[in-house]
């Protein structure tokens, strides 16, 4: 864990980020307004439901959002430069260079006519053009060690490998240029627990040797709390909490974070199981006010009136739910325990 | 008449692949394996194990999907290799299946009450309008769904986790006494599984259907499971009560496994590094010995011989298939 503030200046700044698919009876509006920072160094997670548009902000930050899907406003700013509206050719430099992308199922996007060598060198000439031969081959030799893998997968064929293995050939892949920011796409979700663990374990490695930042999408909260530095909660398009990851697990604010570190299935003790539904309104027509007011427990009448502001309750957590206010001292409180929860 | 429900007496199943070339390799996906299930009371029996360890053979073994190569599955008192078609029927009707893909089972073209007449005409299981709605309507009160939210819906617009209980309820409803759950909830979101999971121990509880779960995630098992097996290789590496087994590992293997799984706590983090051998290397010593050895850090001379007998660690019910515990045994037969 990254302990020093000293070079808390952010690499990729995320505002008011909107990406919308459109259908025959209105938009999709998949991320409606998203704002975050990703400092120097630091791997953010971001946790949510299947539906709730983390991929699609992914494909956002990157760019890579296809018809019927388009970014609807808002602005990604990768060190201060703004993304948005960038010619294609410009953005073809920017990925892998500055944003490596692991996405989801990454294993089953190698190509399985290619050995894994050949797929690698496709990503350095393609992006710093022709080079010696011998200079690829020990640089690719590096990146298989940087990643765990044996010298010997060089000459492999995808069918050769494991799940895990292929699963680092891909992470060797996204580090080959040195990126600033690597989003991995529930790069772990598809293997076993046994496995699942040395791939995170090269993950935390390669990134500390590289002092790359990352953006960790997933859903397994037990994978989270292992690996990542800070945690956006999302909800139907929105963020709803980000947080330091043990503030967000010890005292998690919005009632669906709450919910979400409630449901997850303990080793320690046996509970009762948290039952809940997914999401439950059409997500082309959202309800005015709080976008989780249909399955809050605290619901109150504001909440189905006005969308609640994003609100620092501590010092990096921000809240957006109408239960906690700011007082005039500036302290925070939290409305429903101040009414005395009549 | 046995006392058991289901009964699955030195089950081996070898799958040959022709390589290339002409010659033969054998994957040996279950070997010796033996389970029993009792009649009463209803029970959740965890498989678990990685891919590759044979618990999807299992699932399809159990099922009638494909053959033993050697071994017998008795059910109800009834070797199953030599049934009448008229006995697999009933068979089939006892032993119902809920698949691990939610959107894979449903035809995308039909709505949701479709699902149901297709059962309710196959085993003509009512006549008449209002009492096969009525049967409808119940199956779905037991997963907590109702039907004019769901019956006239297309699957797609249903969430994974009501299209999971839909398949709850569509075995229920053909009054089985088994229901065999491969992964039943790993391709529904992590916020929505309790919902399924709860299905499953109110169909056990309630209705006194018994379930082989299947499955790799252990602290879905540890909520819900009664006994558990864990699978090597298609050999049992441990087995026992499914909160004894969890709490207290035994086998080498277990011990990793367990302690993969990771913890949502940020102040608990993993502990060391581990490595695997490369994938030939594990499959290597599969004809003789224990399957664990080219991974177990505390391997002998000994478990390369001959595969390590089950042995009882603790309460006579959790067992180890490690000769690290062969001494207890002995230990235990002085006293």
């Amino acid at each position: 864990m990254t302990e020093s503030k000293e070079a808390r200046h952010p690499v990729l700044k995320v505002r008011d980020l909107k990406v919308y698919y459109e259908t025959p009876k209105g938009d999709v509006l998949a991320v409606d307004g998203i704002n975050f920072d990703l400092y120097e160094g630091e791997t953010l997670g971001l946790v949510g439901e299947s539906g709730c548009g983390k991929s699609t902000a992914a494909m956002g930050i990157l760019q890579l959002v296809v018809p019927p899907g388009r970014i609807a406003g808002g602005e990604v700013l990768l060190e201060g430069h703004s993304l948005l509206g960038l010619p294609e050719n410009m953005l073809r430099s920017i990925r892998w260079i500055k944003l490596a992308l692991i996405p989801q199922g990454a294993m089953n996007s190698l190509n399985p006519t290619m050995k894994v060598c050949d797929q690698i060198k496709d990503v350095i000439i393609a992006h710093e053009g022709k080079r010696a031969r011998k200079d690829i081959r020990q640089r690719i030799l590096k990146l298989l060690a940087t990643v765990g893998l044996p010298g010997r997968v060089y000459d492999m064929y995808p069918h050769e490998l494991s799940g895990g293995m292929k699963q680092r050939v891909c992470i060797a892949m996204a580090i080959a240029l040195n990126p600033t920011i690597i989003i991995a796409d529930e790069a772990t979700s598809a293997l076993d627990v046994v496995v699942q663990r040395i791939v995170a374990q090269t993950l935390l490695k390669v990134k500390q040797a590289l002092g790359v930042s990352m953006i960790m999408i997933g859903h397994d909260m037990g994978l989270m709390a292992q690996m990542v530095d800070r945690i956006a909660v999302m909800y139907a398009g929105k963020i709803v909490e980000i947080a330091p990851v043990a503030d967000l697990f010890a005292n998690p604010r919005h009632p669906y974070s709450q919910l979400l570190i409630e449901s997850i299935p303990s080793l320690k003790e046996r509970k009762p199981l948290k039952i809940t539904e997914g999401i439950t309104h059409d997500p082309r027509n959202p309800p005015p006010g709080c976008i989780f007011q249909l399955r809050c427990p605290f619901v109150m009448d504001k909440c189905r009136v006005v969308a609640p502001p994003g609100l620092e309750v501590k010092p990096g957590q921000i809240v957006a739910c109408h239960l906690y206010q700011e007082n005039k001292d500036g302290s925070m409180v939290n409305v429903a325990n101040a009414a005395g929860n009549t | 008449m046995s006392q058991m429900l289901l009964e699955i007496r030195n089950a081996t199943k070898i799958y040959t692949q022709r390589a290339l070339g002409g010659g033969k390799r054998e994957v040996v996906a279950l070997q010796d394996f033996n389970l029993s299930i009792p009649r009463q009371p209803a029970s959740i029996i965890t498989i678990a194990g990685e891919s590759g360890s044979g618990k999807t053979t299992l699932a399809q073994v159990v099922l009638g999907f494909t053959h033993l190569t050697s071994g017998q599955i008795i059910f109800d008192g009834q070797d199953m290799s030599t049934a009448d078609a008229r006995q697999m029927k009933a068979y089939r009707r006892q032993v119902q299946a809920v698949f691990q893909d939610p959107f894979g089972v449903y035809n995308p073209f039909y709505r949701v009450e479709h699902v149901f007449n297709i059962v309710i005409n196959n085993f003509g299981l009512s006549s008449g309008k209002s009492a096969r709605r009525e049967m409808i309507e119940q199956a779905l009160n037991i997963v907590g769904l109702r039907g004019e939210d769901v019956l006239r819906k297309y699957p797609h617009q249903l969430s994974g986790g009501q299209r999971q209980r839909i398949m709850m309820a569509r075995a229920y409803m053909i009054n089985p006494r088994l229901i065999v759950a491969d992964e039943p909830v790993s391709m529904v979101d992590a916020s929505l599984r309790a919902s399924i999971l709860d299905v499953m121990i109110r169909l056990k509880e309630e209705i006194g259907i018994s379930f082989l779960y299947i499955t790799h995630d252990l602290s879905t098992a540890y909520q819900i499971g009664d006994q558990i097996y864990i699978l090597y290789q298609g050999t049992i590496a441990e087995k026992g009560n499914t909160v004894n087994v969890i709490d207290r590992p035994h086998h080498p293997y277990v011990q990793l496994l367990v302690d993969s799984v990771p913890v949502p706590d940020p102040n608990v983090k993993w502990k060391g590094e581990i490595f695997l051998p490369a994938e030939e290397e594990m499959r290597s010593s599969v004809h003789s010995g224990c399957r664990f050895y080219p991974r177990c850090p505390q391997r002998m001379d000994r478990c390369l011989q001959a595969q390590p007998p089950l042995y009882p660690v603790d309460t006579r019910d959790h067992q180890v298939s490690c000769y690290l515990y062969a001494s207890e045994v002995a230990a235990e037969a002085k006293m």
